[in-house]
């Protein structure tokens, strides 16, 4: 016989998603609340991957349009100028602002797309329940779930943007359909990064691991 | 940094006296465990998968509770005074963090605008507002629920709450502007500053697991010490 690790859920016990308290459900309740905190008690997120696959499915929807249509227009006297994300980034373009233009490049072309990306291959192989590196899978995730947020940094370049340069009828600039887009993918992704359960990358490599005692 | 000891099988951990045995489960790989006996400034990490499952920090809730004024003086500073404004062929500007919220609204991109003003202002403040509360509340003998049922919402307002990000697109937009016009720093733009380091101190010194294990259950009946119990204590 091998020793060998356990779960939480193979021993019955509920791990309290706000207070981390395990305890274990009584038999004759089908819901219960933790008793310490009263929050939700579940083994798994609730239908964890079918959620997080319709948040990226929408986000990927979201993706061209955030990414085609400009997020800000320019008036000036010579007429108005529309730029989306990828034009803002070659304007910033410059020997002092280069530095600024590739963080703008990485957080709104590059992290959301590697976000899509990183979580739709996490989703494929909890489906087919895959043995493969499974901590590898889970600090994906934490990264994944650490950087995203970063990617608001250009909704608020623009609403900034907007906000300061109201100087009619000199300049003024207002915000573009494509804004509404690329906000969209950012929250969308954070919602598919909040539903998705981890420890759904662990089960598989749990249970054949139990299976040997 | 420390690894918790894996619970093994035959070791049947229901059978165990659980308040002693301060079980917990990694969130990440739900590996059951029991977190060793650690010193302020030590953390516990899972064996198997590293995730850090307990941050112990010296003097906790009281460095906290100073921090969270902090925050709270600055966030109200932030939002009361000009963050940026600009001067051009004599023409000024000056805009708020909310300012930015409501010029987005006059133009149309109405869900956006609550989206600004949700993670800028809302959130944050939201974040700093509920840590007050629990401190000040864990400070009792016996906390109340509410300090519980406040703490538990507290995750989401901090992943929500995107100040650091926001001052990172402030920076881009001066840039950006620069080129046009002469840029004036507001106040609020120093007090946002400061707050996304007064944060990230909260961030590093706040350990809930203080509060939690000195909380006053939902259901007293299901702890530990009473008898005949369907639920055990086994993170205390």
């Amino acid at each position: 016989m091998r020793a060998t690790a356990l779960t939480a859920m193979q021993q019955g016990w509920q791990r309290c998603e706000s207070c981390g308290l395990l305890s274990r459900p009584a038999p004759d309740e089908a819901e219960s609340g933790c008793p310490r905190c009263g929050g939700e008690l579940v083994f798994r997120k609730k239908q964890s991957l079918e959620r997080t696959l319709a948040y990226l499915i929408a986000a990927a929807v979201c993706y061209l349009p955030a990414n085609l249509l400009p997020v800000i227009t320019s008036t000036t006297f010579a007429g108005s100028e529309s730029d989306t994300i990828m034009q803002g980034v070659v304007l910033l373009w410059s020997p002092t602002g280069w530095p600024l233009s590739l963080i703008v490049l990485v957080a709104s072309i590059m992290i959301p797309s590697a976000k899509i990306v990183t979580m739709l291959y996490l989703v494929y192989t909890v489906r087919r329940g895959s043995l493969k590196t499974p901590g590898q899978r889970v600090r994906f995730y934490r990264l994944v779930e650490f950087i995203g947020r970063w990617s608001m940094v250009d909704v608020f370049v623009d609403t900034f943007t907007v906000a300061l340069i109201q100087l009619q009828p000199l300049m003024s600039v207002q915000p573009a359909p494509g804004l509404f887009f690329f906000a969209a993918v950012v929250v969308l992704t954070m919602l598919a990064v909040e539903s998705f359960d981890p420890r759904l990358i662990w089960d598989p490599a749990s249970s054949k691991e139990a299976s040997y005692v | 940094m420390n690894e918790s000891v894996p619970i093994r099988a035959g070791s049947n951990p229901a059978n165990q006296a659980p308040v002693a045995a301060a079980l917990a489960a990694c969130p990440s790989c739900d590996l059951l465990q029991r977190l060793p006996a650690i010193a302020p400034g030590e953390s516990a990490c899972c064996p198997r998968c590293g995730t850090v499952l307990w941050r112990r920090r010296e003097d906790s809730l009281n460095r906290t509770l100073a921090l969270a004024v902090a925050a709270a003086i600055l966030c109200l500073i932030a939002n009361a005074v000009p963050m940026l404004g600009l001067t051009v062929v004599g023409r000024e500007s000056f805009t708020t963090v909310t300012g930015g919220a409501e010029k987005l609204w006059e133009n149309g991109q109405h869900a956006v605008a609550l989206l600004v003003f949700f993670a800028a202002v809302l959130a944050p403040a939201v974040q700093i507002g509920l840590l007050l509360l629990v401190l000040v509340g864990a400070r009792r003998k016996f906390p109340p629920r509410w300090v519980g049922t406040l703490l538990r919402h507290f995750p989401f307002a901090r992943i929500w709450s995107m100040i650091e990000v926001m001052l990172l697109g402030v920076l881009v937009a001066l840039t950006k502007i620069a080129d046009y016009a002469t840029v004036i720093p507001g106040q609020a733009l120093f007090a946002l500053f400061a707050l996304v380091f007064v944060l990230a101190a909260i961030q590093s010194s706040f350990d809930p697991r203080e509060v939690w294990i000195r909380i006053q259950w939902m259901r007293p009946d299901a702890r530990p010490a009473a008898t005949g119990t369907m639920r055990g204590e086994v993170s205390a």
